[in-house]
């Protein structure tokens, strides 16, 4: 059963976003991590790149498909998690924890208010299911 | 019960990097008969490679013959029995085709042999652009394109020199949403997009849905008929219809023309291009993986556009019909490849088709429909068809019926490898949750076709009384279900020397 | 018909078992006014015999060494006669390696997973470079893959491919590139030596995103493939080395030692036959750096469940079956069964095997080479070393020498006018260890 922490803001397209002042750390959910099986490639930007909101900002890969990475909000790369370039199983097994993806700096913290919480994307997943 | 096969003793054997020994050789040459000069002397040393090819075995002849032979026990071929690979065509593969292919004549011919001295070839490529576009019932034939994927690519490029012009290469490729994937990616080396249509209940086009996507940006319709679920396109002609007044061209994907063959042609159903498998339809072996050949049929329109060299017939200075390569071509799209094409697998193909001959042509597809039929009237009731229908040349299940204790494709694919079959294509099309697609071809005989069905329902009743039985599968392999998840993390994608580190990578 | 097993007495007993009256009730979803009313009009059948009579007509039809007009050739260009080991006929015959498909179920298909394997690490070995695949085409389309894959590594929109490339790679590389956006430059070549020289390349722009050399070159000629990479990388673009004359590889510096970024070629000279320029093999290796963005199949090794180690196809999510219209290229079946007759060339000549072969090559055509230059009125026409081709510059139209050596049987090469319309005297010749020295002195003898 897929775990969707109350501390997070989600995004329709299955990424989670942890915002402490105006930086954010950005990885996939559970639910995400599940529907893709054992993922074996991260593909992340540069650190200094901008990204608007609902952009791709990189790719992770399993045996049998791959996945486009889109951020929450807009903002700019700060780091990017090395461990994923040796471990991507990092991501299956602590998406929310060892498993982040990139960190940004928010460049309208406002547009974090737009995201939805907890429940709702749980709500969300479970109205997926039952198509 | 497991019926057709019995495990046995099976040969170990490591990389063949392993088996060299310093000293051991596996050739003789001749002498060199002319006076050897110091090397440096010809070609500057710092051009020379400066290591000795360290990891490049040593083995004699004998060392080739057992590496090379035990590996191949380890695999499952055509010649050992069904190979139910569904959209593959893994049909028997004459053997007649083979020595054909090696005659000298051909084996030893240059493809710069000035064409007087290389008329046998030229005919014999003639002869299978005749045969194919008579089979096809379109004007003109391109046998240069290497497999399916660079025919799909060669006759896109057609279509775009042809719209281009007309006035203007138009912007979209249109593709059901249960093509194969090649299909996309052929169009994208276009400069096409690629825009999905949707399939409708029965897995055919949907003609609605068609007419308003329809438009003069659509370049061309890419169509596979029969389908990939298996089933003819009913609505074929007006499908094209609408495609061609809107100015458009249909492609059509020849995958799976072994069900049409002398029943009914691409170029009478208003299809404007379309390639063929060789290794599928016309019976040359696939090979492990290849080489094939993806040959284009075209209507007359798009004869101007097809790759050069195209073969001409001339009189020469004494009357005599003789076969010329003409390169002088100003409206084509250029080559796709280099020479003629995979000349070896084309003759084998035409020794095909002069062995069958019409009758055996039509036979064949006849059979091969029968076949999948027959697979699907003894399998209906325990597999779950996915879609209701006239299936053709193959049957598409699900493991709707089996997933409720857990077992899935996957899992009876991997069953079928333990009974002594290969498995069928699993997950394709992509539209069909759990799809195992089932193309017997006209190869198999009664018995093989009722083994078959044996272990489906065999496998089937497993899945019920005993599922980790079907999950664990395949037990009776020399090997079982491999990592895939750590080869692609960390890719080991060649042998490297166990202790000198230094011959390891580059040298 | 021999090749359907059931009579039409069992496939009648079959339809009846499934309650259909005949045949062409299959075939209702077809339909009636599409149903072709009449045979294919095609010769009709032929047994064995005669189908083995049909084609060794036609076979003795075309000039070889031992068939047609029995001719001596000296024919080259991309397609190469080198002497082929038996076994690799007797070891592709096996059913198990031709009659299987592509090794997608690894538990019933390590024996050409391991072949591909081994196939890899040859190629490796060959080119220096870290990573190959399983096998494209042929050399033409690897080239043309490797203009596409420097284009997307780079975000570059232009290509700079030289002069001396093989014209038939180059009409390959123009067809795949015209639709990518991608615009294509030639790099002229000295008309001294035949090869590259540094400066055209640093002359390029800085929006290049590749620099296709080759070599042994179009002429023979061989590329000093050091100094070319390090201008190259001056101007940020990826170094491509393409060799279409695999042998080559038995005695000149690996392309990868050199600084390339990928190699690509033909491995036809490994044991493949002429067979009128197919199939072939070609083949493609890059760094470690660009692995990701290799086209084509990939095998790798991993372990079982029981930690018994196997191989399997790889890194699949690059390829067209999973990632479509975005996928690295569209390449599927490609030359599996001839990637195995090089690996079974390559382990029976082996390393030293390879290195002789090579140097019986070099060590003829630098004979006929000289031989040919102290002919009245021929002269060699570039400076640069080669390795077993060169052009030689005749005092009259190339053609009309053809046209006698063919009198005298002998196809004494190919005329370069063919492909550059100023080279109308010039004939490109290729001398193999095939070649034998009395060969050699016939062409002599016969240009006098």
């Amino acid at each position: 059963m897929a775990a969707y922490p109350d501390d997070l803001h989600y995004t329709k397209d299955h990424e989670w976003i942890r915002v402490s002042g105006d930086t954010g750390a950005i990885g996939i959910t559970d639910f995400a991590q599940e529907q893709l099986g054992d993922v074996v490639h991260v593909q992340l930007p540069h650190v200094g790149e901008k990204f608007d909101a609902h952009a791709t900002f990189g790719e992770v890969e399993s045996v049998k498909t791959f996945s486009e990475l889109y951020t929450p909000v807009s903002g700019e790369v700060i780091e990017i998690n090395e461990a994923l370039a040796d471990a991507p199983e990092l991501v299956n097994t602590s998406p929310y924890g060892d498993g982040w993806m990139v960190k940004i700096k928010l460049s309208d913290p406002g547009q974090v208010d737009s995201l939805l919480s907890a429940s709702e994307y749980e709500d969300f997943v479970e109205s997926q299911k039952e198509e | 019960m497991i019926k057709k096969a019995t495990t046995h003793v099976n040969q170990n054997e490591g990389l063949i990097f392993e088996r060299s020994r310093p000293g051991r050789v596996g050739y003789k040459l001749p002498a060199l008969d002319v006076e050897a000069e110091p090397i440096d002397s010809l070609i500057d040393s710092k051009l020379l490679r400066d290591g000795d090819l360290a990891g490049l075995p040593e083995v004699s002849e004998v060392d080739v013959i057992r590496h090379f032979t035990r590996i191949s026990t380890w695999n499952y071929a055509v010649d050992f029995g069904m190979y139910p690979l569904g959209s593959c065509t893994m049909k028997y593969n004459p053997k007649l085709n083979e020595r054909v292919a090696r005659m000298e004549g051909f084996a030893a011919s240059h493809p710069y042999t000035p064409d007087e001295f290389a008329q046998g070839n030229l005919e014999l490529l003639k002869e299978l652009e005749d045969a194919l576009a008579e089979i096809t019932g379109l004007a003109a034939v391109s046998l240069q394109p290497a497999a399916g994927a660079q025919g799909e690519m060669t006759g896109l490029m057609v279509i775009r020199k042809c719209l281009e012009s007309r006035g203007a290469a138009r912007k979209l490729v249109l593709i059901p949403d249960s093509a194969h994937g090649t299909n996309p990616a052929s169009a994208a080396i276009c400069g096409y997009q690629v825009k999905t249509i949707k399939s409708n209940a029965n897995g055919a086009i949907d003609l609605e849905n068609l007419r308003q996507v329809v438009n003069e940006d659509v370049a061309a319709l890419m169509l596979t008929n029969p389908s990939t679920l298996g089933m003819f396109e009913e609505n074929i002609e007006e499908v094209c219809r609408i495609v061609h007044d809107a100015g458009g061209f249909v492609y059509m994907d020849g995958a799976n023309m072994n069900a049409l063959v002398g029943v009914t042609r691409p170029g009478d159903m208003g299809a404007d291009v379309i390639h063929l498998n060789l290794h599928k339809t016309f019976s040359t072996p696939h090979g492990g993986g290849g080489p094939g050949a993806g040959p284009i049929a075209v209507t007359k329109e798009l004869e101007p556009f097809l790759p050069f060299p195209r073969i001409i017939e001339e009189k020469n200075h004494k009357g005599e019909r003789v076969l010329r390569l003409e390169y002088n071509r100003p409206q084509s799209i250029g080559r796709v490849r280099a020479f003629h094409g995979n000349y070896a697998v084309l003759v084998r193909a035409l020794c095909y088709i002069v062995t069958l001959g019409p009758d055996g042509l039509r036979e064949a597809t006849e059979t091969a429909v029968l076949n999948a039929n027959y697979i699907a009237h003894h399998l209906k009731d325990v597999y779950e068809v996915a879609f209701d229908g006239q299936p053709m040349h193959e049957v598409i299940l699900n493991d709707k019926r089996q997933q409720k204790t857990g077992v899935h494709t996957l899992d009876i694919a991997k069953r079928l490898i333990d009974y002594g079959f290969h498995p069928m294509t699993v997950y394709f099309p992509l539209v069909v949750p759990g799809a195992m697609m089932i193309e017997p071809t006209e190869s198999e005989g009664r018995e093989e076709l009722d083994l078959f069905i044996d272990a489906m329902k065999s496998i089937a009743r497993e899945a019920e009384a005993d599922p980790e039985l079907v999950k664990q599968a395949p037990h009776n392999t020399r090997i079982g279900r491999l990592d895939e998840a750590a080869a692609a993390r960390k890719p080991a994608l060649r042998w490297k020397p166990a202790k000198t580190s230094s011959a390891a990578g580059r040298e | 018909m021999r090749y359907i097993p059931n009579s039409a007495e069992e496939r009648a007993a079959m339809l009846r078992e499934m309650g259909r009256q005949s045949v062409s009730d299959l075939f209702r979803g077809i339909p009636d006014k599409l149903k072709l009313k009449r045979s294919l009009n095609l010769p009709a059948a032929l047994s064995e015999t005669e189908t083995l009579d049909f084609f060794r007509n036609l076979a003795e039809r075309n000039t070889t060494r031992h068939t047609g007009g029995r001719m001596t050739s000296f024919l080259g260009a991309g397609a190469y006669d080198h002497f082929i080991p038996t076994i690799i006929d007797t070891l592709i015959s096996r059913s198990e390696f031709y009659t299987s498909y592509t090794p997608y179920q690894p538990e019933i298909s390590q024996g050409t997973l391991q072949a591909i394997f081994e196939f890899q690490t040859m190629i490796c070995e060959l080119t220096g470079m870290d990573v190959s695949n399983a096998s494209l085409y042929d050399g033409s389309t690897a080239t043309a893959e490797a203009v596409l894959m420097a284009e997307r590594v780079t975000n570059r929109p232009k290509v700079a491919l030289a002069g001396n490339l093989h014209p038939e790679y180059r009409q390959v590389v123009d067809t795949y590139v015209h639709n990518a956006g991608i615009t294509e430059q030639t790099i002229i070549t000295c008309a001294e030596t035949g090869t590259v020289l540094p400066e055209a390349i640093l002359n390029l722009g800085s929006d290049v995103a590749a620099v296709v050399v080759q070599s042994p070159n179009f002429f023979g000629g061989v590329e000093d493939l050091q100094k070319l990479a390090e201008a190259t990388h001056k101007i940020g673009a990826l170094f491509v080395v393409v060799v279409a004359e695999g042998l080559s590889l038995g005695l000149l510096q690996s392309p990868g030692k050199a600084g390339a970024d990928i190699v690509c070629g033909e491995a036809q000279s490994f044991g493949i036959p002429l067979s009128f320029g197919g199939s072939y093999c070609g083949f493609f290796a890059t760094t470690e750096k660009l692995m990701r963005q290799i086209p084509g199949r990939l095998v790798g090794q991993t372990t079982d469940t029981e930690g018994r180690s196997g191989f399997v196809l790889t890194l699949a999510t690059r390829e067209q079956h999973i990632r479509r219209e975005k996928a690295t290229s569209n390449i599927c079946t490609n030359q599996g069964l001839y990637a195995l007759m090089a690996t079974i060339y390559l382990s029976t000549m082996g390393r030293r095997g390879l290195r002789e072969v090579a140097e019986q090559n070099a060590q003829k055509a630098h004979y006929a080479a000289k031989r040919i230059a102290a002919v009245d009125g021929y002269q060699i026409r570039f400076s640069a070393p080669f390795f077993n081709e060169f052009v030689v510059s005749c005092p009259k139209p190339s053609e009309e020498i053809l046209a006698e050596l063919a009198d005298k049987k002998i196809i004494g090469g190919l005329s370069l006018s063919r492909f550059f319309p100023e080279m109308k005297n010039e004939i490109l010749v290729c001398v193999t260890e095939t070649t034998t020295k009395a060969e050699i002195d016939s062409l002599v003898e016969a240009l006098k």
